[in-house]
């Protein structure tokens, strides 16, 4: 009953999609508008501590090594951290504006996992290419909320933030457990699947 | 600058705004829809027969169009309705 791993990046992907449609809105809107409805300001830091919550799941069912075990765990806390800083500050139990520094930090321990537990090349199958680029996307990817956080108000850093989750979930749509990438498929990767 | 032009530019760029977040879900769901077109395999309601539970759960195109419909019916509404409140 367990699902192969690609599913589990199109389940997550979608959490990714809908988490970066809140963070445009509120990029749009400002965080004041956002904040207005109660629950609205809790919806998004609560989506993301709950794909923290959910990673341990996939830490526990889907290790396959003790650098996707670490990978995964990383990646666990790091969201958690994130989300649970966001929910602190939107209740008002944090203060300090430095504590949306955990953002960026989370997506800078997301790339690094991402680059460290892929052991495979760029081409060697498509999910090797996703792991690489997912890995690069968050490292570079984290100067938008690295910026926003000295300039809140900027539209710029703060959409770009969410067109990186945005670009992050299409590029976990497109993962699959073997498949080539650009016409490359190492003959050691598996057979293919479709 | 005289205040009527103030005015009108910035009733102009608020409706841009809330353009924008009524834009948002469409577009999602347009993007699943035309995924669904490219890649019609992965919609396997379409040919159910013999496949998998999670192939029959978690169809990718229809997740993003879910996704859409969520943040247009759920989010949007309220957000825009926030937003022209604020702006008046």
């Amino acid at each position: 009953m367990q699902p192969p791993a690609q599913f589990v990046h199109w389940m997550f992907a979608t959490g990714f999609l809908l988490l970066g449609l809140c963070l445009l809105g509120k990029a749009i809107v400002g965080e004041e508008i956002w904040n207005r409805r109660t629950w609205r300001a809790y919806l998004w830091p609560s989506l993301l501590f709950l794909m923290g919550v959910l990673m341990w799941p996939v830490m526990v069912f889907f290790t396959n090594s003790t650098i996707h075990m670490l990978a995964h765990g990383s990646w666990a806390q790091a969201m958690m951290v994130a989300g649970a800083a966001e929910l602190g500050l939107v209740r008002g139990k944090l203060q300090s504006p430095y504590w949306r520094l955990a953002l960026p930090f989370a997506l800078v321990v997301s790339g690094t996992a991402l680059l460290v537990h892929e052991q495979n090349g760029w081409l060697f199958a498509r999910s090797a290419f996703l792991h690489h680029a997912l890995g690069w996307t968050s490292l570079l990817g984290s100067i938008f909320p690295l910026v926003a956080v000295f300039r809140p108000r900027s539209l710029v850093w703060s959409s770009g933030f969410a067109l990186v989750l945005v670009v992050v979930a299409v590029m976990l749509y497109s993962d699959r457990d073997v498949a080539p990438i650009f016409g490359h498929l190492s003959p050691v990767a598996g057979e293919q699947h479709r | 600058m005289s205040t009527q032009l103030v005015t009108e530019s910035a009733a102009l760029r608020r409706s841009v705004r809330a353009r924008a977040i009524s834009a948002l879900g469409p577009l999602a769901m347009v993007g699943g829809v035309a995924w669904a077109f490219l890649q019609p395999y992965r919609i396997t309601l379409l040919h159910p027969h013999g496949q998998g539970f999670w192939w029959l759960v978690i169809e990718p195109p229809l997740l993003v169009v879910i996704v859409g419909v969520v943040f247009a019916v759920f989010i949007a509404p309220g957000l825009i309705e926030d937003l022209e409140e604020a702006e008046r």
